[in-house]
Formats: structure tokens, sequence, C-alpha cells
């Protein structure tokens, strides 16, 4: 036995994380920790790594001698020093510096000098030849793509001696033939004797890819099982604990072009927020889709057609008439409804109230103001009515917003959107971070608005999301933009396979 | 060890008490000082209370000091709500003092009900012009806007020194450099007789009230907040962040400029390049003690005054350097700040090893 | 023409890297604390308390190193009160900065008028001496340039390199950047987010006492009130146009020496005509306009002004 988390409990405030939770692990596992977003395993997997302190239970690691001994709470260092590596989902990289310093950060003496550096480096050249985790360690990592950032969160981990690794969503960045890549990596590693923790909410890569299986629910461990005697329908029930009706795509014909790129143009300071001569349509009562691994131009895509950013070159046609002031006040008097990918960053502003945030789009509005005055009642009506129409779960109209859990604020973003009933909504990301609960609630307006005769443009990493939700799949790679085809006749392999960059051989083929 | 844990919903008694606990903080602080020294610490400020409150020629002088402090308190209550950070009060004020003296010297004559709403214009406008161009190049170039108004004090203080040797200078003034005196027409009229309180703090109190109302009743208050709580949300939902930005630079700038306009017209009568003793960065203390709130400035306005006018009076009388009143000015603005921390998080104490677990 | 002949003056050369020499201390130090992620606005306040404390310390009958260590230790204890307030309390570095400022230069004049209450002029200490470097002090126009300032000039050429060197090739340096960049890097390596940028902000403040140290030990030989004078604001701008690199720092610094050299020797040629105060202006205006041409690209360090919460990634 390598690792036991025995009967661990944390609370923030009136909300249990983890209630009683117990796991053992040994040598050579590859575990994954299922559970929907909110349901305790990134709490679990960060108490484990000392970032925070459980209210109950303790965890015991195998020393060096194979005993079982104590770790001692809230200290990433002790974490590290008992052989524990974890890979966060958001990198906790140094971009300024190199992948090789960013390893040997910590490692050498804080005020001693850089010496050794030619025997750290063959050790990590070592591993990656061991591993296959191939990165050039001498450039810096603010160059270097997202799937090599993770190899060096990994190589990390390994050039401590890490004899337990955690993963948390490693694949939510990855196309899916880097995660294939990924997985391959990690089974390498488990036959030398590691263990692996990864935490993914995603079923076909926690049967793919582990050899066991424990699934939270609510903070609750609910359900543990090796991963050949498993069944899809039976992890999935365990995981959401009820039947989720998926969301019904009616079949429908699409109308107008409401939005037409041609050829459009976007320079940026970096590849995230640059477009090179993108084309695309969007008709009426039509969802398009665009998939793509994250930093490939949706950044770009999204503030483009929120107004935010004024293309370099080509054609912006809204409703067939040329686009040429590019700001998102016009862009919303126009009829563009946005609900961006960042909900606390850009969607609200959370020390103002959630009446204020209703309204901030529509500030000029007869109903909010006059002369440029504020009129409060206008404020507090239509957040009652919108609170009431859309669910949103809060102490009232007037408390702050960041107070609203995720899935509450982005339907106060839906409100504030969808009562202007827009003829293009841009969803990015719309779901991220969000329980199942929340996601069905988003997906079913967005369907709806589409009944309406709406467009919606629909930016996603999550193909199953796609797949489910969409009439038109584009993809978006390295700030191209093609166009798959009808969702109806794609697979899935194909759009992955152009995720990648694989664009001409996958429509080859 | 130690743990930090948001309070999820702020008390409003603990907002109201933390500037109140920050000012005891602070002239605690500033007992170590007064101590070593070798004063006794009760004397000393009992003899500050008694020169700031202690009779009704006490408090009109600590009203006095108020008024301007008032004006550049709410210049920099309103750029910080829209997070510019305008440290150029300073500058500003001498701005505003500048064009009162430029208008109010015989440039126009008629009765004073034109005449010093032209005065107290020209100097808002002129106060407003000296942070417009810090704000434009944070919003054009990114540039700091600290540094930069930081800098522009200096060079408006230079610059007035320059006019007062030069083409500013009172032949009269046997070679002081000090300008020629406002016209009659031009002067803001003492309240009372006998006292030096004049109908500046009138127009202070009344520019509290209209920023009160700009902030909590007009669009344009509500984008300055959006602005300056989430910028990213504010230009996302349609608000033109540059624009409100400017618009809050010339607000706070022409508040710090009638700031320097009325000490001119209301108390001095002329200009001198020693004219503020500090009003602008006073005024920074004065917002962030108000917490921002307008109402608020003119509460924290007279505490600091009296600071100053108590810390003066204990000076002459016991020999303690006046250069305590600064010091009680800067520990009532860390203090505010620690304190106003302390109304967000709950600082938990865990024992040594780090948790109960 | 006079205006070019100023440059082939030894004497204007040595001026300006006397002038530089301060500012040199001072943007190291705001190098030092920005590139860990903390802007400190305390640093006109530390110039002057550094100023103030070194002096005292000779007048009371230390040695000038004596003097220039209780400096930097004054330095860095007012820099600890900047750094508990942004780092473990995250509170906004700009207020706490001004706030440091205006603490910092009060303590010190509140200082100096409880110990000398009557003096109307400043009582003098016996300064740093120029060091004549032997043999190159001899070099005609390089020799009085370059080679004939106090040992503080020099001991501030060499922290340049000195600094450029730890930043870019010792582990601490490593991790100053890396936590400049995004303290949960060196969090999850096991290092203290918290101890790395106090300890930053504390070094870092005490160079820029001693920068202020230098004006009352080695530039003159007494405090004045206001002798500091936008000094400190002038190497948070300088900093910028460094784009946080010690060398550019220095040269930065130097350029900025040269100017205001020149500009005073240009005064006694022009003096007559155009007036001495805008003379004074120019090294802000010109710290503005370096500003504005540096700032637009500028690489800031990217976790600058974010603070940082355990627990937090």
């Amino acid at each position: 036995m390598v690792l036991k988390i025995a009967g661990i409990t944390k609370r923030f405030g009136a909300l249990t994380a983890n209630e009683n939770v117990s796991l053992t692990l040994h040598r050579g596992d590859v575990m994954a920790l299922l559970g929907e977003n909110g349901a305790g395993k990134t709490t679990l997997m960060n108490i484990l790594f000392g970032h925070y302190v459980a209210d109950e239970g303790e965890i015991q690691v195998a020393g060096e001698a194979g005993a079982l001994e104590q770790l001692p709470p809230g200290s990433p260092q002790a974490a590290l020093d008992a052989g524990i590596g974890m890979v966060h989902q958001h990198f906790t990289l140094a971009e300024n510096l190199t992948g090789l310093e960013n390893i040997l950060l910590g490692v050498e003496r804080i005020f001693g000098l850089a010496r050794g550096r030619s025997a750290a480096r063959a050790k990590v050249e070592k591993i990656i030849t061991d591993s296959g985790l191939a990165v050039d360690l001498d450039t810096p990592v603010s160059s270097l793509t997202v799937g090599e950032k993770q190899r060096v969160e990994i190589l990390k981990a390994l050039f401590r001696d890490a004899r337990i690794l955690v993963l948390d969503e490693p694949t939510a960045v990855l196309t899916p033939q880097e995660s294939e890549g990924l997985f391959q990596v990690i089974e390498k590693l488990a036959a030398a004797g590691l263990t692996v923790i990864f935490i993914s909410h995603k079923l076909h890569e926690v049967l793919a890819a582990s050899h066991r299986i424990a699934v939270l629910r609510g903070g609750v461990l609910v359900g543990e099982l090796q991963t050949e005697a498993a069944d899809r329908g039976k992890i999935a029930e365990l995981m959401v604990g009820r039947d989720v009706p998926a969301s019904q795509r009616t079949p429908m014909s699409p109308g107008n072009i409401v939005l037409k790129l041609d050829q459009v143009q976007v320079g940026g300071s970096d590849a995230r927020r640059t477009l090179h001569a993108v084309s695309m349509q969007v008709h009426e009562r039509e969802v398009v889709g665009i998939a793509g691994v994250a930093g490939n131009g949706q950044t770009a895509l999204a503030a483009l057609i929120s107004g935010l950013v004024e293309p370099e070159a080509g054609r912006v046609e809204f409703c067939g008439e040329q686009v040429t002031t590019f700001s998102p006040r016009t862009f919303m008097s126009a009829g563009i409804g946005r609900i961006p990918e960042d909900r606390h960053h850009d969607g609200v502003v959370g020390a103002m109230t959630i009446a204020e945030n209703l309204a901030i789009e529509t500030l000029k509005d007869e109903r909010f103001s006059q002369n440029g005055f504020l009129r409060f009642k206008g404020f507090q009506t239509h957040a009652l009515e919108a609170i009431d129409a859309f669910d949103i779960r809060c102490s009232g109209p007037d408390a702050p917003a960041r107070l609203l859990s995720g899935g509450n604020m982005q339907k106060l973003i839906l409100a504030r959107v969808l009562e202007n009933e827009p003829k293009l909504i841009l969803a990015n990301q719309p779901t991220r971070g969000l329980d199942v609960g929340a996601q069905t609630e988003v997906h079913k307006r967005l369907l709806a608005a589409r009944e309406r005769d709406a467009a919606v443009i629909l930016i996603s990493e999550d193909l199953d999301e796609l797949f489910t939700l969409t009439d038109q799949i584009y993809v978006i790679h390295a700030g191209n933009l093609d166009h798959a085809g009808p969702t109806d006749a794609l697979d899935r392999a194909a759009v992955g396979l152009m995720m990648a960059g694989h664009g001409a051989e996958a429509n080859a083929s | 060890m130690i743990r930090l844990e948001p309070r999820t919903a702020p008390s409003r008694a603990l907002a109201l008490l933390a500037p109140f606990a920050a000012v005891v903080c602070a002239l605690m602080l500033a007992a170590i000082p007064l101590l070593a020294a070798g004063q006794n610490l009760f004397e000393a400020y009992g003899l500050m209370v008694k020169g700031a409150f202690g009779s009704a020629f006490a408090f009109s002088e600590t009203l006095t000091r108020a008024t301007p402090l008032i004006l550049t308190g709410l210049a920099a209550a309103v750029a910080f709500r829209a997070k510019l950070w305008n440290i150029g009060g300073e500058g500003q004020f001498y701005l505003g003092a500048l064009a009162a003296v430029i208008v109010g010297t015989g440039l126009v004559s008629g009765p004073a009900w034109v005449v010093v709403p032209l005065v107290l214009f020209a100097g808002a406008s002129a106060g407003a012009i000296g942070l417009i161009g810090p704000a434009y190049l944070k919003t054009r170039f990114k540039t700091d806007e600290v540094v930069t108004t930081l800098l522009l004090n200096f060079i408006i203080l230079l610059f007035v020194q320059m006019a007062l040797q030069g083409w500013l200078k009172d032949p009269m003034s046997l070679g002081w450099p000090q300008s020629e005196p406002i016209v009659d027409e031009a002067t803001l009229p003492a309240l009372f007789e006998k006292y030096r309180v004049h109908a500046g703090l009138l127009v202070s109190l009344a520019a509290a009230a209209v920023i009160t109302i700009i902030m909590r009743h007009t669009v344009l208050g509500f984008e300055l907040r959006a602005v300056g709580e989430n910028p990213d949300a504010a230009r996302h939902a349609g608000i033109s962040v540059n624009g409100t930005m400017l618009k809050a630079a010339a607000i706070s700038g022409a508040l710090a400029g009638l700031a320097g306009t009325s000490e001119v017209i209301g108390l001095k009568g002329y200009l001198t390049s020693d004219i503020s003793p500090g009003f602008g960065y006073a005024g920074i203390v004065v917002a962030m003690l108000a917490r921002l709130s307008p109402v608020g400035v003119v509460i924290s306005s007279i505490f600091i005054a009296g600071v100053f006018v108590g810390a003066d009076s204990m000076s002459r009388a016991i020999g303690v350097s006046s250069y305590l009143a600064d010091l009680v000015v800067a520990l009532a603005l860390l203090s505010v700040l620690v304190t106003g921390f302390s109304i967000r998080y709950r600082i938990r104490w865990l024992g040594l090893r780090g948790g109960e677990a | 023409m006079e205006f070019l002949e100023i440059f082939l003056s030894a004497n204007f050369w040595a001026a300006a890297i006397r002038i530089a020499t301060p500012l040199i201390f001072g943007t190291l130090g705001a190098l030092i604390c920005e590139r860990a992620g903390v802007l400190n606005l305390g640093i006109e306040g530390i110039f002057t308390a550094g100023a103030m404390a070194g002096w005292m310390a000779v007048w009371l009958g230390a040695g000038l190193f004596g003097g220039i260590l209780v400096a930097a230790m004054v330095g860095a204890m007012i820099g600890l009160i900047h750094a508990i307030l942004t780092v473990p309390l995250g509170l906004s570095q700009h207020v706490s900065g001004i706030g440091v400022t205006m603490l910092a230069t009060s303590a010190a004049y509140f200082t100096y008028r409880t110990a000398l209450p009557d003096v109307t002029s400043p009582p003098r200490i016996e300064p740093f001496q120029p060091l004549n470097v032997p043999l190159l002090s001899d070099i005609p126009f390089f020799g009085p340039a370059l080679f004939q300032h106090t040992v503080m000039t020099y001991i501030a050429i060499a922290l340049v390199f000195f600094v450029a060197w730890v930043m870019a090739r010792t582990p601490l340096g490593l991790a100053i950047r890396a936590v400049g960049d995004n303290p949960s890097s060196v969090d999850s390596q096991g290092l203290s987010v918290y101890g790395l940028r106090i300890g930053a902000v504390m070094a870092g403040s005490a160079l820029m006492a001693i920068g202020g140290a230098f004006l009352t030990m080695a530039a003159f030989d007494a405090f004045f009130f206001g002798m500091v004078n936008g000094r400190g604001w002038i190497c948070i701008a300088l900093t910028v146009f460094a784009s946080w690199r010690p060398k550019k720092a220095l040269l930065g610094a130097l350029l900025f020496g040269a100017f205001e050299a020149y500009q005073v020797r240009l005064q006694t040629e022009v003096g007559a005509v155009v007036p001495g105060e805008i003379f004074l202006m120019a090294p802000y205006v010109l710290s503005i306009i370096a500003l504005v041409i540096a700032a637009r690209g500028a690489d800031y360090p990217r976790a600058l002004l974010t603070p940082w919460f355990k627990g937090q990634r």
C-alpha cells in the first residue's frame, strides 16, 4: 500500500466539500477520481497536496522503506517530500523561465549557487527517454504549447522522485490525440511502479485509461470499482445520482444568414488572440459549434463577435449588412447577445448587486435611467422578474453578484442576454465548471433561443456538448477556422484530428 | 499559523467601525515616537484636542483647514472608485490656485455673483486638465498614472514658482514671490465675523452632496463604479472604459482644482508657492479613511484637519515637532488599510501547527 | 559652440556619474521588488529615511560604513511594513506604497526635528571622499571622469552586475523571477511565496535607503528637508524604462545623470534668458517621456500588483 486516505472531511462555511472520504492506493495503480463539477474531487486532492487542511481525517503515505507514515497536513513541502506530485489544471509554471529552470525551482538550495546543473539535466533527460515526455528544456515556457507545458509539469513531479502523481483534469486542454498520448505515458509510468490518480468528469476516458474508478458525488465517495468490471451506465448513474434527460435537439430548417465572416483577419499579441483569414456563416435557427483545444484562437473569435476587437482585414456582415463599427455597445444594440467565457472576469461585476448586473448592458434603457439619472424602481422590478423567470437562487436583487454560485451566475448572464431576444447568441464555454443540472438548463435555454429563430455560436472544448447541441461544426486550430460539416454527418475521430491540426488528412480519409 | 477566511457578507457595523478603529490605532502608534521624544502622552494629546476642538475659534480653524481637504478628499475618492490612482491632487490644487489668481486679479470685472462662479469654474477646469493629461496617457499608452501624477506635482509646483518669480509677481510685494491680491468681487466671503472660516466650506459641502448624487443616482456613477470594480466586465457590457476613466479624471481633477481656488479666493487672497501644506496628499488619506464615501470624506476631513491644527497648537505649547501631525496622518492611512482588510476577512488563529486536523 | 563643449569636459562626466549613483541604488531596489511582483511606492519615503538615518548615525559617531549599514537596516524595516501589508494581507500596493512614503518621510522629519529642535543651519558630517583609483585616475580625461569617485559609486556599479548575475544565474534569482511571474510556480515546488516576496521587498528597500544615504553622506554632507525631491519616483520610471533589467537600469540612470549634469551646465550658459525652474523641471518631464515611450510595449512582470493567497491557484 502506498497511500491511505482515511475519513477526510472538509467544510467551507456551510458547504461540505468532502465528507468522510477514505481511499487506498497501491504501487502501480492508476485510479480515476470521477465526479461532476463541485463533487469535491479537486478539494480532496488539494488536501492531499497540502493546499488545504482537512477538518477531520488523516492521510498516510508510505515512506522510502514502505511503511505508512502520517503526512503532516497543510504543507505542500511535506507532500513533495513524501513523494506526492501534483499537476494542476491551471499550470503552475513561471512563463519567463525555461522548462529546466521550472523543474529545478525549489530543488536547488535557494541561497546556493546553481551547481550540478549538468547532472540535473542528465536526470531529466533520462526521465524523458524512459517516459516519452518529450519537451525542449531550454525554451522559455511562454513559447511552449499547452501539451508541452503539461509535460513540464509532469517532469517536475518525476524529477522529485514522485511515487504518487496526481493529475487534475489533465485532458481538459488537450486534443483527443494528445490525451491518448498522455494515457500511454501514464500506463508506462504505472508499469514502472508509479501510482497515478487522475481527476476527470469524462466517462469515456476514465473507462479507457484507468485501472480503478472512485466516484465522488456531493463530497461523498459513492462507489469504488475495478474498471474492467465497470459499466458505463452504472457509473454515470453513480456520478450524477439521477437520470439526466439529454437535451433534445429537434431538426429545423435554417433561415437567412445572420452572421457572415469573409476572410476576416484579427491580429493579436499571441496565438490565442490571432485569427488568419477566417470565413463562416451562421443562419437563423441554427447552432454552430466551434470545436478546438483551448488557446487556438477562440478568444480572438469571441472578441471579434463581441465587438471587442476590430478586424485587420476581411468583411463582417450581420443580417446582410456590413459591420463598420466594432464596439460591444453597437453589437448589443444590433442584436448580438454574448455569454463570455469567464463569468467572474468578464461576465459580472462581482461587487455590484444582482439587479445592477442584470441592467448593466441596457443602462440607457428608459426602464433603468432617465436623463442620466438611475431609476431604482426599474432595477428592482426587472431584477425580481428575471430572478423568477430564470430561477436565480439568491437572497434578493440587492445581494452582490459575487455571492452567486457558478450556475446561478450563468443564469443571471443568460437572463441578461436572452431578454432582449438577440438575433445571434455567442456562447463561449457556457457550461464550463457547471454541474449537470445547470448545464442542462443552459442547453435548454440555448435551444429555446434557436427555436425562436435565433442563431447560436457555441464555442466549446467538450465534444459531447458539441455533438448533442449543434447543427454545424467548425474546427479552430492555430487561428484557422475550418468547416467540418453538418454535425449529423461527422464522427468524433475526424473532428479530433482536425482539432490537432490535421484538417486536410481528415477530409481526405 | 494564521488563516484568512473571506467573510461572505461583511457587516455594515464593522464597515462603519473600521475607520474609527484605524484612528485609535494611528494615535496609539504615534504615541511611540511621542514617548521616545520624552513627552507626556496625555498632555500632548490633550493639547491637540484642545487646539483643534477646544473653543469656537479652534473649531473654526479646524473647519478652515478642512475646507480644502474635503475637496481634495473627494477628488481622491472619485478617482479611486474608478481605480484611477490620482496621486496628483497636490499639483491639481496648485493649478486651481493658479487659475484663480489669473482670472481673479482683474482679468474679469463685474458683480461678485458673476465673478466668483467664473473663478471657481476656471479653477475647476485647470484642475481637470491637470488630471486628464495623465489619464489620457494611461488609456492611450498604459503609462502608470501614479508615477506621472506624482512627477507632475513637481513640475506644476516649479511652474507656479516660476510664474511667481516672473509674470505673476506682485510688484508691490517687496521682492517676495507672491501674486497680486484677488480683487474684492472675486473673493469668497468669511462666514462669521472674526473667524477665518469662509464660504469655501459651503462650496466643499455642496461638492460632497453633488458627488453623492453622481455616484449613487446617475448612469455616470454606475459606470464609474463598474469600471473600478471590474473593467473587463464593464467593457464587455458595452461601457466605454477609457471614456469613463477620462470622465472620472475630469471630475477628480476639477475637485482638487477647486480646493486650490477656494484656498486662494477664500482664505489667503493671493498665491504663494507654499500655499498648500500637502492638501493633495492628505486628501488621499481623507478618502481612504472615508472608505471613498463622499459623506465620509466630510467627517474624515474634519478629523485630519483637527490633527493638523491640534498638532500645530501643541507644538507651539510644548515644543513637540509638528511633523507629528504628518506621522499621525500617515499612520491613519496604513491603519485604515489594515482595518478595511479585517472587514473583508476573518483572521483565524489556528495554533502553531496549522490546524486542528 | 559651448553646448557641445560641455561633453568634452571630464568634470561633466564625473557629475553625470555622481548624479546617477543614488538612482542606480534606487532603481535596482525597485527592480528587485517588482521582479518579485510588488510595486514599492514607498521608495520616496525610504530614500528620505535612509538619507536621514545614515547621516544621523554618522553624526552620532558611527563610521561611514556604519551609517550605510544603519540606513540599509532602516530601509529593510520600512520595506517590511510595506511587505506585510501587500504580501500576506494583499492590500493595494499603490495605496500602501503612498502610505509608507508618507510614514517614512514624516518619521524621518519628526526624528530630525526632535533630535535637533533649534538648529537653523544643518550640522555637517565628514562625508565619503573621492577615491582615486591608482594609475587609472591619472589617465587624462578618463581619470577624472571615471576613476575619482567615492567608494559608494563603485559599489553601485558593481552591484548592478551582481544583481544581474543573481537574477539570471542563481536559484534565488530564478525563484524571485518566478514568483513575480506566477506565484503558484514556486508554491507548487515547496518554496514560500510570502518568504520570497517579503525578502525581495526588504532587500530592495535596503538598496533604496542606501541610495538615500548616498545623498547625505557622499553627494552632500548634511540632511535637508525635501532633499530627495522626487528621486524615488524617477527610479520607478527608470525601472519601467529599463524593462526590469539591471544593466539597462544602469544605462538609464547614467543617461539621466548625463542629462541632468548637462542641463546644470547649460543653465550657467543661458541662465540669464531662461528661468531656472525650466531646468529644474527637466528631469521630471524627461521621466514622464521615458515612461510613455517605455510603458506601451513594456513586458511587466506578469504577477506585478497581483496579491496571492495561500490555497489559491
